[in-house]
């Protein structure tokens, strides 16, 4: 068995991180054209602010937030729009939407944005909070959820804790450990800005134990910015240690409602990458069109993490890479627990692009046949939101709403530890993924069909009423007329 | 001997007691409740009753088939064989086509001359209007139940499909 | 370029229901060997015709219910099952005993209820227990432990097989002269007698910590039993539960009257207390599901097992007290769903 200890929620897995971590962060060649799809954060799609064959310059904003949650997007070269126009993008298994292609015309004009601000201490919070919304920031943990949403859900006035993640538990992926180990002071600059937009109280830097390096860099780095309220802690390297939720529990002993936020207990968990990207956008003026993909995997010749304009296409950074193994078999967008699986290599890097593993037969076995639920426990021993998988399973064949519903399956984070562990090799994550929106549904017809019946119930009671009163009404007008006789 | 086996007899009655107990629903929901929660509320009387309730009513006295409802469709229709206990058999004909989508009504605004005679045919009180007034569906309580289309004697409501839920 | 897709997530353990199955057969091979030890090679043949009926009935039960008999038939439950149930079957009783216990399990208890997975009572405890009602005096004829000045009845490899096809005994014996009641049916017995415990536990039957012989078995099948929790097979709680269970009911009693009821090491060194804790109540198809309820599952089937022996008819209550909380599972499981993450409790 490759996980080498189960424990109570969560799994120790081998981390596949050595070999993409042996060279520095290199600088990703430049490409001819850019897709940068407009939908490539979780919330709204973005709306365009150029047409086709605009000229636009670097870093200049090519789309603008739709009102709700949704982000900014700007433009990673200078050169010219040449289409808006559904594109395939890494979503799941690659299906295409709305992105602004730009055909790059190497010569990096930049387009001045707000000028830079050296000392963030001199604005408001509240104008922090705004100016790093305009940099299109969105988390780069692969949720990518805006950032500026997520600084507007907590209060100023409750004087939150910020977390900063820097536990990458999925394996495979190493952007961020390479991340604090060059550019420590970056991520240090961001949580300051961070905590002085949220008015927070200190900082917590969350660091998996076996990465010493990053663990030393981020010590040397806040040394340096002689902080007080930035601290270090040291969590187990457990997947999935890293998720938001999770960590959470780890860092600060408490949970967040099942159906709330972190910053309803007074927490505000960002990304180390998104804290660097604030620092460079602060700094330096430069908003979000770059990030650390790393590319690993026994399918490509030579693994290591790249600084990609985002829209770079996915084919780029593999020839950068050296190109294919003939080894290869699969290629994945993240991790190798939650990763999104992909058709095809002719996509854009996004701002919640990870990691590209391209995978040979070493790096995934194939499942063998799958075989009923023998009920071992594995799963719900290692399930880190503690519910029973096994019953889940049980109560999806027949669907059973109810039971589902109590036995918590909105609460699954599809993490994929379940999976990992069972011997009857029943692939539950995508079992769960796909009755999640039936479940959705049901409970809201039920939902509906209540509130339809109390109206029901209650227009009959009420044409009862008015039946009741005409008749009391007829009755008495009628009395008169035989009371003498009675 | 005797005593083993009375002892053992009545630990196996009091677990099978205990099971039987708790595994089947509690006793103070009646049988029409139940068949109740199971049916869409559509309320559109497509199953010749006057509504779900009554329909449920039928069932639970034996005197409807478990297959008379069109909007609930097979899934409707499973579930009640499954709790009456008899085979599960497709919405007969008779009662009408199971549809595809949801769909709500939608008054065309223009064309309506207020006569209300919508409102006192919509069993759930999804229209708004006052007399001589335009009249409005509101299509998050509407249970696509029709009922107001044939009293309207301009012909001015149509059926839509759904909005989704947006959550 | 295009590549195949397949879901999230991209490894998993290379664990199979085989290799779970296999380990339990391993740690069962101490227990079986000291029970050879003891009693002699009887055991081996119940377990060849117990293991050969179940795997016909299982080919038999899976091609009657299409579905693939290979890997089923690789799994190894049916062995499992097999092999249980033939270690608690007396070394000398007669083929058809195992051969129909077994083929009931299978074929009913467990492909009855849908195979694999599915089956709600413990499948070798179904076909003991079938076996216990139907045929309970042959189900009593076991053999004295070796090392009790019985040697003469002593039979060869040939003698034990010829026995068990044939139902008798070779002519220079009877089956007064070789058989011996377990030491939990002596010891009721003597009770019954108006002996008092110590009196009771003077007999050669027993040893040291329970029955002779028996407790090394036992010994043998703790060390199994820790060696599956050790590998991960089995969880702690059920056997934690169901031995501290009889040890506190045991040790209650024997408080109150260590006159008439043995005390609680005797409990857990005889009968099949230790192989009914580590690998009979976790057979996790027909136990509790969350953790809690597992504990639950075990400390009913301790109580119920130590009040079984003490006051019931039968030799051991191991077998009645697991099936009485295979029936109790729905309901525990019900009152035991844990916590879910960001959930009050
Ligand atoms: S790990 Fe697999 S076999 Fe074990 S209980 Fe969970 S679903 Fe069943
Ligand atoms: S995928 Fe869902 S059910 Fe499975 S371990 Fe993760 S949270 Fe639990
Ligand atoms: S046919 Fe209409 S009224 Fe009858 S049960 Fe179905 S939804 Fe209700
Ligand atoms: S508005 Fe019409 S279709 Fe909708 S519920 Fe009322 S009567 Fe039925
Ligand atoms: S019945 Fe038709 S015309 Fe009359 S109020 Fe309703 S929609 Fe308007």
């Amino acid at each position: 068995m490759t996980a080498s200890e189960l424990l109570t929620g969560g799994l120790r897995l081998e981390a596949h991180k050595q070999r993409s971590t042996k060279a520095p962060i290199r600088i990703a060649s430049l490409a001819e054209r850019y897709v940068i799809p407009l939908d490539q954060h979780s919330g709204l799609s973005a709306v365009p602010l150029v047409k086709p064959s605009d000229r636009v310059r670097m870093w200049q904003p090519i789309a603008q937030p739709a009102p709700g949650i949704s982000a900014w997007l700007h433009s990673p070269v200078s050169g010219e729009v040449v289409a808006i126009e559904p594109r395939p993008a890494p979503h799941r298994l690659g299906a295409p939407t709305l992105s602004i292609v730009i055909a790059n015309d190497g010569r990096d004009e930049r387009f001045e944005n707000a000028a830079a601000i050296v000392s963030f201490e001199q604005i408001s919070p509240t104008e922090a909070c705004e100016h790093i919304g305009r940099a299109g920031i969105v988390g780069l943990g692969g949720a990518a959820f805006p950032t500026a949403n997520k600084l507007e859900s907590s209060l100023c006035e409750n004087g939150p804790q910020l977390l900063l993640n820097g536990a990458e538990c999925e394996p495979y992926i190493s952007c961020d450990e390479m991340l604090m180990r060059e550019r420590a002071e970056d991520i240090v600059f961001g949580g300051r800005a961070l905590l002085h937009a949220l008015c927070a109280r200190n900082c917590t830097i969350a660091i998996e134990e076996d990465v010493p390096e990053a663990q030393a860099a981020l010590l040397r780095a806040i040394e340096k910015a002689g902080d007080s309220r930035i601290r270090i802690k040291v969590v187990p390297a457990i997947y999935p240690a890293g998720g938001e939720r999770q960590l959470i529990a780890t860092v600060f002993g408490v949970e967040v409602p099942h159906d709330g936020l972190p910053a309803d207990i007074g927490i505000v968990c960002q990304n180390v990458g998104t804290a660097a990207a604030i620092a460079r956008w602060i700094r330096d003026g430069q908003p979000l069109v770059s990030r650390i993909v790393t590319v690993t995997g026994d399918g490509v010749t030579e693994a290591g993490n790249w600084e990609a304009r985002i829209g770079t296409p996915f084919s780029s950074l593999i020839v950068d890479s050296g190109g294919y193994t003939e080894r290869m078999a699969r290629l994945i967008m993240g991790g190798s627990m939650m990763g999104i699986p992909l058709p095809h290599d002719d996509l854009p890097v996004v701002k919640a692009t990870n990691c590209i593993i391209a995978a040979s037969a070493l790096d995934l076995q194939p499942r063998s046949a799958e075989m009923p639920c023998i009920r071992c426990g594995n799963c719900s021993q290692a399930c880190p939101a503690f519910l029973l998988p096994q019953q889940l399973h049980w109560y999806l064949q027949p669907f059973d709403g109810d039971q589902l519903a109590r036995h918590g399956l909105l609460d699954c984070i599809e993490c994929g530890c379940c999976d990992y562990v069972c011997p009857s090799q029943i692939p539950l994550v995508e079992r769960f993924r796909e009755a999640k929106p039936l479940l959705t549904r049901e409970l809201d017809a039920r939902l509906t069909a209540d509130a339809a019946r109390a109206r029901f119930i209650a227009r009959n009671e009420r044409l009862a009423r008015l039946e009741a009163e005409h008749r009391a009404k007829l009755a008495a007008k009628r009395r008169p007329r035989n009371e003498p006789t009675s | 001997m005797i005593t083993a086996l009375v002892t053992i007899m009545v630990l196996a009655a009091l677990a099978g007691l205990a099971t039987v107990v708790t595994a089947g629903a509690p006793e103070e929901i009646s049988l029409a409740d139940r068949i109740d929660a199971l049916l869409p509320q559509t309320q559109c009387r497509r199953c010749t009753f006057a509504g779900c309730r009554p329909y449920a009513e039928a069932i639970a006295q034996g005197a409807a088939d478990i297959n008379q409802c069109p909007p609930g469709g097979e899934r409707t229709a499973k579930a009640l064989a499954r709790l009456m206990g008899v085979a599960p058999k497709p919405v007969g004909k008779e009662f009408g086509v199971v549809p595809d989508h949801p769909a709500v009504a939608f008054i065309e605004e223009e064309a309506c001359i207020g006569c209300t005679k919508c409102i006192q045919a919509c069993p759930v009180d999804a229209i708004v209007g006052a007399s001589r007034h335009m009249h409005t569906v509101i299509a998050a309580d509407c249970t696509g139940c029709e009922l107001c289309i044939p009293p309207c004697p301009v012909d001015c409501i149509i059926m839509r499909p759904a909005p989704t839920v947006a959550r | 370029m295009t590549f195949p897709t397949t879901p999230a997530p991209h490894v998993v353990a290379h664990d199979s229901v085989g290799r779970v199955m296999r380990i339990v057969i391993y740690a069962l091979l101490p227990t079986v060997l000291l029970h050879v030890a003891f009693f002699g090679v009887g055991l081996l043949v119940q377990i060849t015709l117990g293991v050969a009926t179940a795997l016909v009935s299982e080919a038999l039960a899976l091609r009657l219910r299409r579905k693939p008999v290979e890997p089923f038939l690789k799994d190894g439950s049916a062995i499992v099952t097999a092999m249980l149930l033939a270690l608690c079957l007396p070394p000398l009783a007669p083929w058809w005993l195992v051969v129909s216990g077994t083929a009931f399990a299978i074929l009913l208890a467990k492909h009855l209820y849908g195979g694999l997975g599915a089956n709600p009572f413990n499948p070798a405890m179904v076909g003991y227990a079938v076996l216990l009602v139907s045929f309970p005096v042959q189900l009593l004829q076991w053999l004295p432990p070796a090392g009790m000045d019985m040697e003469q009845v002593k039979l060869s490899i040939g003698e034990t097989v010829q026995t068990i096809l044939t139902g008798s005994l070779p002519s220079r014996l009877t089956w007064d002269a070789v058989t011996s009641p377990t030491p939990l049916e002596a010891l009721r017995t003597n009770l019954k007698m108006g002996m008092t415990m110590a009196e009771a536990q003077a007999a050669p039957i027993f040893g040291t910590l329970g029955g002779r012989g028996w407790e090394w078995i036992n010994l043998a099948t703790l060390a199994g039993g820790l060696a599956l929790l050790g590998l991960r097979i089995i969880r702690w709680h059920i056997p934690v539960a169901m031995l501290s269970a009889i040890v506190i009911s045991a040790s209650l009693m024997y408080m109150v009257d260590p006159g008439t009821y043995a005390g609680p090491i005797f409990h857990l060194t005889s009968g099949a207390s230790l192989l009914g804790a580590f690998f009979i109540a976790t057979d996790p198809i027909s136990a509790a599901t969350s953790d809690r309820g597992r504990l639950i599952y075990g400390a009913g089937i301790g109580v119920l097992t130590y009040v079984i022996r003490t006051w019931g008819g039968y030799p051991d209550g191991v077998a009645f007290a697991v099936l009485l909380m295979n029936l109790s599972v729905p309901l525990i499981d019900r009152y035991t769903i844990p916590r879910i993450y960001g959930h009050a409790r």
